[in-house]
Parts: C-alpha cells; sequence; structure tokens
C-alpha cells in the first residue's frame, strides 16, 4: 500500500530511462498523489508533490537523473528519489523503457 | 515520511475518495441476518440507469480509481452489466460483492470477458449449516454453484469474502484452505452493528478471547488475507495489522446508495451519517468537497473517554459505526475494545436501553408476513 515497504534500491537507476506504467494512473492530492495500478490493484501514495512532478517529467528524459535536473530537484535529495523510484520500479508503477 | 504522517494527512480528506462503494439496489434474494443495509425490497427511488451512468461519468472525471459495488445483490438490476461495462469503458475498475445466485454460465462467460472486474463471492460459514444460518437454506450451494460457473468460464482468481462471526472464527484456517483450493483469495472483515446487523450483532458478534484469536491469526496470515483493513481496533494488542490504522468514513471512504444518499461509509446507512445526494445541485462532487457532515468528520476528532489510554494511538478507538448502532458514544471506546480497561465492553452494550440505540435507516427487510 507504500512506497515505504520494498526492494533494497537498485544500483545505477539515475541513469536509466524510465516511464509510468501504461496501466497506472495517477491522481493529485493534497500530501503528493495518489497513483493506482489497473493491473495488480496496487494502490501507491506518492508522498511528495516533487515525486508527482518528476513522475510527470520522466516521460520527457532519457534518464531519471535528466528528470531530477529538469524539476530543479537538488543533489542532495538524489539519493532518496533514487530509493523511491526503486519501489516505485518493484510495485510496477514506473517501468524501465 | 512516517506512517503517522500519512494518517494524519488521509484524515484531513482527499480530492475524492480511494475507496468508494456503491450499493446499486436494495433488492435482494437473500435476508442476511447482518445485512449490513438491511436489504430485501426494491426502493422505487432506485437510480434510473441514466442517472446511474452520470454518477459514473462524475467519478470518472473525478479519477475514481475503481468502485466497490453491492446491494442487496447487485446482479439483481437488469441493468448490472450495461453498467458495470460503462464504469469499465469510463476508466474505473469494478469489485462487486454478490451472492452468486445469478451467476449461471452464461453471466460467468460474460463476467470473464472483462478486464479491471473483481469479484467477492460471500460466504459466512466454511460448511452449509454454518453459513446458512446467517445468509439463508441453500445460499451455501448456490456460492459453490457460482464458483463451477466462474471455474468452467476460466474467469480466473476472485475473492471469497468472509464475516467474522462467534460462529465461524473456529474455521478461520478452513476457509483459508478452501480459498486456497479454490484458487480464490480470503477477504475477512469485521462484523458491524448495522442494518439487520444491530440486532443480530449481540449474538453474533465474536467473544473477546475471538478477537485475540482474530488478531493472532491476521498477524500470522499478514498480506495474504485482505480486510479492507477492517480490524484496526484490534492494534491495541500489540503489533499493528496490515493496513490503514484509521476510520475513513468520509475521509477516504464513503457509501452511495440505490437512490443515491451518500453516506459516510457504507455501515452507517443513518440520517445522521447522511451528507447529500448524488440529485444535488453540485453532484456527488460537491457533497464530497463540501458537505457539513464531511467537513465535520475531517476535522480532529477528540479521544474522549479514550485519552486516558495508552493504547489510543494504536486503535484509534476503533469503528464509530459500531459505536454509534449499540448506542455507545462517538468518543469513546468501541463495544469490542481489546485494551484492558475495557474489556468486557461488549457485555455492557447489552444494558444499553433498546431505545437509546439509534434505529437504521432506511430499512428495506420484507414486510413482515
Amino acid at each position: 500500500m507504500s512506497t515505504d515497504q520494498a526492494a533494497p534500491p537498485r544500483r545505477g537507476l539515475l541513469g536509466r530511462a524510465i516511464e509510468l506504467h501504461p496501466q497506472v494512473s495517477v491522481r493529485p492530492e493534497p500530501f503528493g498523489a495518489l497513483a493506482y495500478h489497473y493491473g495488480n490493484r496496487r494502490l501507491v501514495f506518492l508522498r511528495h508533490h516533487d515525486l508527482l512532478a518528476v513522475v510527470h517529467a520522466l516521460a520527457e528524459h532519457d534518464s531519471l537523473a535528466a528528470a531530477l535536473t529538469a524539476c530543479e530537484v537538488a543533489p542532495s535529495r538524489w539519493p532518496s528519489f533514487e530509493k523511491a523510484f526503486a519501489d516505485l520500479l518493484a510495485g510496477e508503477i514506473v517501468r524501465e523503457r | 515520511m512516517s506512517g503517522e504522517t500519512l494518517t494524519t494527512q488521509l484524515k484531513g480528506g482527499l480530492a475524492a475518495p480511494i475507496c468508494l462503494t456503491w450499493e446499486l439496489t436494495y433488492a435482494c434474494n437473500l435476508q442476511c441476518v447482518h445485512c449490513l443495509s438491511s436489504s430485501g425490497r426494491r426502493d422505487p427511488r432506485e437510480l434510473s440507469t441514466a442517472a446511474a451512468k452520470r454518477v459514473v461519468d462524475e467519478l470518472s472525471a473525478l479519477r475514481v480509481f475503481y468502485v466497490n459495488i453491492g446491494g442487496g445483490e447487485p446482479m439483481y438490476r437488469r441493468d448490472f452489466f450495461e453498467l458495470v461495462e460503462y464504469a469499465i469503458g469510463s476508466g474505473i475498475g469494478v469489485k462487486f460483492s454478490t451472492n452468486g445466485a445469478f451467476i449461471d454460465a452464461a453471466a460467468a462467460r460474460r463476467l470473464a470477458a472483462l478486464d479491471y472486474l473483481d469479484i467477492q463471492l460471500s460466504l459466512d460459514g466454511a460448511d452449509p449449516a454454518t453459513n446458512d444460518a446467517v445468509r439463508g437454506e441453500g445460499s451455501y450451494d448456490t456460492v459453490m454453484r457460482a464458483i463451477d460457473n466462474l471455474a468452467a468460464a476460466d474467469f480466473g482468481p476472485f475473492k471469497l469474502s468472509v464475516v467474522a462471526t462467534r460462529h465461524n472464527v473456529a474455521q478461520l484456517d478452513r476457509f483459508k484452505a478452501l480459498a486456497d483450493a479454490l484458487g480464490a483469495q480470503l477477504r475477512l472483515t469485521r462484523l458491524r452493528p448495522s442494518g439487520r446487523g444491530a440486532d443480530a450483532w449481540h449474538h453474533l458478534h465474536p467473544t473477546g478471547a475471538q478477537q485475540r484469536q482474530i488478531y493472532e491469526w491476521l498477524l500470522a496470515n499478514g498480506d495474504n488475507v485482505l480486510t479492507g483493513d477492517s480490524f484496526f481496533h484490534l492494534n491495541a494488542l500489540g503489533e499493528p495489522l496490515p493496513g490503514l490504522n484509521m476510520c475513513g468514513a468520509g475521509r477516504v471512504v464513503c457509501l452511495i446508495d440505490p437512490i443515491g444518499d451518500v453516506y459516510a461509509c457504507p455501515f452507517v446507512i443513518h440520517g445522521d451519517f447522511r451528507a447529500g445526494n448524488v440529485r444535488d445541485d453540485g453532484g456527488f462532487t460537491r457533497v464530497w468537497r463540501e458537505s457539513e457532515l464531511f467537513s465535520d468528520l475531517r476535522q480532529p476528532q477528540s479521544p474522549g473517554a479514550c485519552a486516558s489510554c495508552g493504547a489510543f494511538d494504536a486503535c484509534q478507538g476503533g469503528c464509530m459505526a459500531a459505536k454509534f448502532f449499540t448506542g455507545l458514544p462517538l468518543d469513546g471506546p468501541d463495544p469490542e475494545c481489546v485494551s484492558g480497561e475495557s474489556y468486557d465492553l461488549a457485555a455492557q452494550v447489552a444494558t444499553v436501553p433498546l431505545t437509546l440505540k439509534p434505529r437504521p435507516t432506511p430499512d428495506h427487510s420484507y414486510a413482515v408476513r
């Protein structure tokens, strides 16, 4: 149900091209956003507005790092974003392309 | 970003519900003794097909991901498939609860053809005697026939939905084994004193010792058993159960009843918890976002008599509906409170005079013959 549990971070995710899974719908909420995967029926809380912005930016960038840069996420916060996206990848909310 | 922070945020309400239950009809072929909507007869004011589709359009615009369709028996509606197909076509997943009576071979094939459709078949006993005592003569066999038809149509995994009662807590392992054997997922939810359950609850709700048994069983089975997060009152016993530890009524959850009335949750079909109607100006969206009742429920709630109990953070005082229909104050312990001080509260509830207990409204049970 949340992005807190899940697999250990995958190395090198920052350099990879990822995208929102086509079976996932995202809805903005006061705390960030809700994402729902129609295939595996998982509901995931994106608990930061910046995380939602990066998710939206993924499609236009060749790597997670490029999307983070475009969203002006400070490099000191990149490790936590890499971990968050590793969790989202494990939950199939995003996928590699 | 702790779980507590998320819970606090969710208590303030969401742009749209996460979990929306929509009872399509009060009509039902069964008369289960614990029916939370007192179903039986169709309400003549039931939403028309066109009105129901307008609700779907609104939910789609709100990006409600899925709806839980129930009743009554939702397949009683002649436009059941039309509405389900319309919802799925609008990007809304459908999970629906049924007693299986109308899942013949043809209906099973039609259900199997739909993507994004989950079925919850209700079963309240691991054997016909236990089940039928609550759900009616022959209802166990009806479910098994529906399961056979779904299997023949290659529907795939479904959910077996069990309400925990005093008479089936001893069967939890059997339910799990049955679900496993059928390729189903087990869903176990809490009995509420709602609808006809207001009367049945007193002799059906699990005993104090059984509450602990449910808790330990759920802990041991973890995420493999769905609960709708309905047992959070048991978190007072120790390690929290999986899921959201809070009352979602009017915050992340609500109910649309067959005539379009919007209630705070499926277990409080009563005038005090009616927030509006989907046919009011501004529709469901306005009810969800602006109704006085839902705004109140999203304010921080007082722990009241629970304030001095060390377990309050763990159990949140339990279920609002359970307190309301047993005549207990909403800012006090749940009638099935498991913390040391009020362990036998359920026994005390029996002494609340009937005249002080709210009666569920409306009642669609069959007229007494």
